[in-house]
């Protein structure tokens, strides 16, 4: 049996009375899309914020391609390739479109070098396809700080995607954009994931954009994995439909 | 050519030339560009978004170390002084910036007034190796390999401040382009994002920091030899003050900005000394009040070409 991508065993954490993460045993294989739901509060950021290391459990293990990553910083979990966009998009808000690429990239490539030029030590050509993908090519040059909600969210997943991750985790990527939009920026995110073969976890509230865009959903309800199966299995379970969707 | 470009060769012109009609120029112009140094540091920090109260501390290292080797060494190499005087600067601010930029904002800021003012007190108290609040002398030392009369020495370190300013305000330009430069700059507006992209912020700030306090030791150096004394006033907070207020006169855009700031300093303090005895700070809290609200982001953000003043 292969190592999974990501696993948890047995993780804990709560804050004072409110427990955020119950005994979570979570495995994720190469290649799936799993789509993360659940009620504000229910601890789906949190697992993502373990995870990703900006939070560490009170107990319990996380496993990245079988290595144990549970105490290490963002910045060593990133370069190991398990990345992440924020649900407010996490930019550079004084540097260009293309600066904030270039920066991510640099971080990629290690170091922080004192002398050659930021458009220099990264190829034009990582930072345009990371662009194109996303379908910001022709806004690199304005200011990042300028561009509208949706966009921004995308420079924030480019500038995930260039750091070339094996599993990208988006937090609520289509949360304050039009409904009319949101469709639009799922299959321009879903290409770019296709194209770099990337494993992802999002984290999404729209059943609609769940069941058409997640190839598996796990449902969160008080720090606990209620239900983790198919989109079909888990949209129709009783206790998701209650406590999750609310009907 | 960009207007900041047109405006150094105007300033090194300046600089140079003015001297020759008026020779009492080169003091002022002397401790305006040392002071320009010590701004340029500090337009660093600045740059990351944090505020360092207390950088006088290493130009008051900078200048006592100048002093010691002086002593140690009576024929020392001026040129070699400075050398001295930035690596010392250097190595301080590696020790003390270890810890410090682990620090954002006001406790930042008052962290490294809290040190500096630890260092005045020192050298106030310790008198037999610092002469205390008198300070040290230092004997005129040979520059670059000659012994020279007073005016001469003065002409030789005139033109030396004036290459030195090109030469850093340079290699600081180079280094902000640079991926350090860059990651430096984006810990003022997400330094989350930063370490999430695989880049230390620590690391990043901590290269910053080292810069700023080796041209603050270089800048002290200068001070040192230009003024052939050393006191602890020079680690005194109202000189971080000082700095702080000459970089954001000048402005953080360019590199030039410190020295226009440090030249504006030198030379309103001057003027308002001589013709308004005792009201000089005064006339600088008007100066700095008018760039509130006339050039907030410092002169040199008024040298931007048009296209980068709309994208910043």
């Amino acid at each position: 049996m292969s190592t999974p991508l990501l696993q948890t065993k047995d993780l804990q954490l709560a804050f004072g009375a409110v427990v955020v993460a119950d005994h979570i045993d979570f495995t994720l294989t190469e290649g799936e899309r799993l789509a993360v739901i659940g009620q504000n509060g229910a601890g789906k950021t949190t697992f993502i914020n373990i995870c990703t290391g900006l939070i560490h459990p009170q107990a319990g293990q996380v496993f990245f391609e079988g290595h144990d990553v549970t105490a290490l910083s963002p910045r060593a979990i990133a370069l190991r390739g398990m990345v992440r966009s924020f649900q407010l998009p996490q930019l550079f808000t004084e540097h260009t479109v293309r600066d904030c690429v270039r920066i991510a990239a640099a971080g990629k490539r290690g170091g922080l070098g004192l002398w050659t030029p930021l458009d220099k030590a990264v190829p034009a050509a990582e930072v345009d396809h990371v662009l194109e993908m996303v379908g910001l090519a022709s806004r690199g040059d304005e200011m990042s700080g300028a561009l509208p909600e949706g966009q921004r969210k995308l420079l924030d997943i480019a500038m995930a995607l260039v750091l070339k991750p094996r599993l990208l985790i988006l937090d609520e990527p289509t949360s304050g954009v039009s409904t009319d939009e949101k469709h639009g920026l799922m299959k321009t995110i879903m290409a770019a994931l296709d194209a770099e073969k990337v494993t992802a976890i999002f984290v999404e509230h729209d059943v609609d954009i769940v069941s058409q865009y997640a190839t598996r959903v796990a449902a969160w309800i008080a720090g606990r994995i209620a239900a983790d199966g198919t989109p079909q299995q888990v949209l129709l379970d009783p206790e998701v439909r209650k406590n999750v969707i609310g009907e | 050519m960009s207007k900041p470009k047109i405006v150094v060769i105007i300033l090194t012109l300046l600089a140079l030339l003015l001297p020759l009609a008026l020779p009492w120029l080169k003091t002022p112009l002397i401790l305006g560009t040392a002071f320009g140094i010590a701004a340029l540091g500090i337009s660093i920090l600045i740059i990351s978004g944090q505020i360092s109260f207390g950088h006088a501390l290493f130009v008051c290292v900078g200048g006592y170390a100048v002093a010691f080797t002086v002593r140690k060494w009576t024929h020392m190499d001026s040129a070699l002084l400075l050398v001295v005087g930035t690596a010392v600067g250097a190595v301080i601010g590696a020790i003390v910036g270890s810890f410090v930029v682990r620090y954002r904002g006001i406790f930042f800021g008052m962290l490294n007034l809290a040190l500096s003012m630890v260092l005045f007190a020192v050298l106030g108290k310790f008198f037999n190796v610092t002469g205390g609040t008198d300070g040290l002398r230092l004997e005129r030392s040979p520059f670059f390999g000659f012994n020279m009369e007073r005016d001469a020495f003065e002409t030789v370190l005139l033109i030396t401040c004036v290459v030195l300013a090109l030469l850093l305000g340079w290699l600081v330009q180079r280094y902000l382009r640079s991926v350090a430069g860059q990651a430096l700059s984006a810990i003022k507006t997400n330094e989350t994002r930063l370490e999430y992209v695989g880049i230390s912020a620590y690391q990043a700030l901590l290269i910053g920091y080292i810069i700023s306090a080796a041209l603050g030791g270089l800048s002290g150096a200068l001070f040192a030899i230009a003024q052939g004394l050393v006191t602890p006033e020079m680690g005194y907070w109202v000189r971080s003050g000082e700095i702080v207020f000459v970089a954001i006169l000048g402005g953080v855009g360019h590199p030039v900005g410190a020295f226009i700031g440090a030249g504006i300093f030198e030379f309103v303090k001057l003027f308002a000394a001589a013709y308004l005895t005792g009201a000089w700070q005064m006339v600088l809290g008007f100066v700095l009040i008018a760039m509130v609200f006339l050039a907030p982001r410092g002169i040199s953000a008024l040298l931007e070409d048009k296209k980068h003043k709309e994208g910043a």
